[in-house]
């Protein structure tokens, strides 16, 4: 189940495009409507640029910070508080993993480096050269319960294990 | 373990009892389950009663702090000159914490019928869900029945909007969390002013955890001296808490047991006690932020909020993480100590610098350049970071350090002398 379509291009390979018009503009208007300041609509905005465009580029901050009334080094300092904001390109599709001391118990730097080489990504936040796949280490996902949780794009995927790794990469490739 | 699941016998269903049951997800399911009775029952009292009935029951917050839920409604001004908020804690980020992810997951409707109780309590017109960016599946499921229950009308003049976060532990803290809703870095905010004074976009506003609110229908249907009554232990603990149980169990997962339940019963009962030819060595019993117990602790330790104090931990939000005698105490407290260092806003010196040295000096011990002193240092550092800051993100470095140094002190001890081999951090 996801969140949003998440069509990341590769790195690279994209030109500055304003993200709202049309009918995401119009989706942006309805965000306004739940909250009494314009400014309260950022995190929902830049979630909707990330969706259209799979990053955050310096242009479409300062677009954001346009719509909203804000002034784009303010945009910025709220885009680099947030991890899940990417201000680079990434691969097409991009993975985490938590490794935090519950999941580390239970053998999650394992399925960290099955990951990286099944993926071709081998170094963690580098993209594979394929452009499809960037990995990284994020701490805790909220599902210690089912180690090793592992995102990839907007899936969320329970209980993974090395053993598990190259299908569910293939899954994707 | 992913649900569906048959409950342990030993447990007390209420908030889990339609886990696992896919129609309990929809409106039309919930309805049919005595679903939103509740609601329209609160809609036609008096708030000042709902709050009287909260107050009564005991029921106090299940996001960490454990503060009497009623009475923190009761903070709200009576006479209402400005708009009120309500905010919902569903950014669940406290590693061994997963509880509030399967209620969204199984049950978004008692969630939402809480949430709409409360908002009724305490004079709110909007409400907004802060759900943690990470969580995409709870998010859809919420969504879903959210759109459900808005068609058909149950939240009267009432509005619940979903907010997504973006990845930042911090902003289950309750002022940051009222930041980021208000498009800004999720800094906490130096108290007073108290929410219920000047919270989210200034207003007087309450924020609850999502097990706390989910618990609210419940208790006017069954009444407070019913939800009262469930207590094994300490009378100020009351109801039913859901524990999740992560690390070196055979079935981790989370368990509904009444307040008091021994902790003990939980890991070797419920969850299955620990892997074959391993024995407990350790175990953080309320999400990361409390002190370690040792084994003899953990063994003898009730599960009520007094209970886990007198061992000298904290219930906290019920995130009970095992380790087993295979664990390098070292090495995942550093990992600990990463993590916060990671997840500090870097607002207070004390944090900012306390959470990244001790992560160093940590690595360092790992790696056998450890110096005898540096355990007295670490010592010295968790002291500057306990109650000196904004919020407790650094406090709750220090938890693990200062408890891990105290009971396993001889494992720094090893790396120091070179008794073992040197773990290099990447």
């Amino acid at each position: 189940m996801s969140v949003s379509a998440h069509p990341t291009p590769p790195a690279g390979t994209e030109e500055y495009q304003p993200v709202f018009t049309g009918q995401t503009l119009e989706q942006l208007g309805e965000i306004f409507t739940r909250y009494p300041t314009k400014q309260a609509a950022l995190l929902p905005a830049l979630w909707l640029v990330q969706q259209a465009r799979g990053w955050i580029s310096d242009r479409n901050m300062a677009e954001v910070a346009e719509v909203l009334g804000l002034t784009p080094a303010y945009v910025k300092g709220v885009v680099t508080f947030y991890t899940m904001y990417h201000q680079h390109p990434v691969g097409r599709h991009f993975v985490q993993v938590c490794t935090t001391s519950p999941c580390n118990i239970c053998g999650a730097e394992a399925v960290v480096k099955a990951l990286l080489d099944a993926t071709g990504a081998r170094e963690l936040g580098a993209t594979s050269p394929d452009g499809k796949w960037t990995v990284i280490e994020v701490e805790c996902l909220g599902a210690c319960g089912f180690a090793t949780p592992v995102l990839v794009d907007d899936d969320f995927i329970e209980s993974v294990t090395p053993e598990k790794v190259p299908d569910l990469v293939r899954k994707y490739n | 373990m992913g649900y569906p699941h048959k409950p342990h016998a030993r447990e007390t269903v209420l908030l889990s009892k339609h886990f696992g049951e896919a129609d309990a997800r929809s409106y039309k399911g919930w309805v049919k389950r005595g679903g939103y009775e509740m609601l329209e029952r609160a809609l036609a009292m008096e708030p000042a009663k709902i709050i009287d009935l909260v107050k009564e029951s005991g029921l106090r917050g299940r996001g960490g702090a454990g503060f009497p839920t009623g009475l923190k409604w009761s903070f709200m001004p009576k006479e209402k000159r400005k708009p009120h908020y309500l905010c919902v804690n569903a950014d669940e980020s406290e590693p061994g914490t997963f509880k509030d992810r399967e209620i969204m997951r199984w049950t978004p409707h008692a969630l939402l019928e809480g949430a709409a109780i409360a908002a009724r309590a305490i004079q709110a017109e909007v409400t907004y869900i802060y759900i943690r960016g990470e969580f995409t599946e709870p998010w859809a499921v919420m969504a879903k029945a959210l759109a459900e229950a808005k068609a058909a009308g149950v939240f009267g003049r009432g509005k619940i909007h979903l907010h997504r976060g973006a990845g930042a532990y911090i902003c289950g803290e309750e002022t940051a969390l009222m930041n980021s809703i208000e498009g800004k870095r999720g800094n906490p905010r130096i108290k007073p002013p108290f929410p219920a004074a000047a919270g989210v976009f200034g207003m007087p506003t309450t924020i609850n955890n999502v097990e706390t609110l989910a618990a609210v229908p419940l208790i006017l249907k069954q009444g407070p001296a019913w939800y009262k009554g469930l207590s094994l232990a300490s009378p100020k603990s009351t109801g039913t808490k859901l524990f999740s149980v992560c690390g070196h169990v055979q079935r981790p997962g989370n368990y509904e047991v009444t307040m008091g339940f021994p902790l003990k019963d939980l890991l070797y009962e419920l969850a299955g006690g620990m892997r074959p030819g391993r024995t407990l060595k350790a175990c953080i019993p309320g999400g990361s932020s409390v002190p370690i117990l040792d084994r003899d602790e953990t063994e003898s330790c009730l599960l009520d909020y007094e209970g886990v104090v007198e061992r000298g931990s904290m219930l906290g939000s019920g995130g009970v993480i095992v380790f087993d005698d295979s664990t390098d105490m070292v090495y995942q407290i550093m990992r600990l100590a990463r993590f916060y260092a990671h997840e500090s806003c870097a607002q207070c010196t004390q944090c900012r610098e306390g959470t990244a040295w001790t992560t160093k000096i940590l690595e360092r011990i790992l790696a056998g350049q450890g110096k005898t002193a540096d355990l007295d240092l670490l010592l010295d550092l968790s002291e500057n970071m306990t109650g000196k800051t904004i919020c407790v993100l650094s406090d709750s470095c220090a938890a693990p350090v200062v408890s891990g140094i105290k009971k396993f002190k001889n494992e720094f001890e090893d790396y120091i002398a070179g008794r073992r081999k040197p773990v290099l951090v990447a």
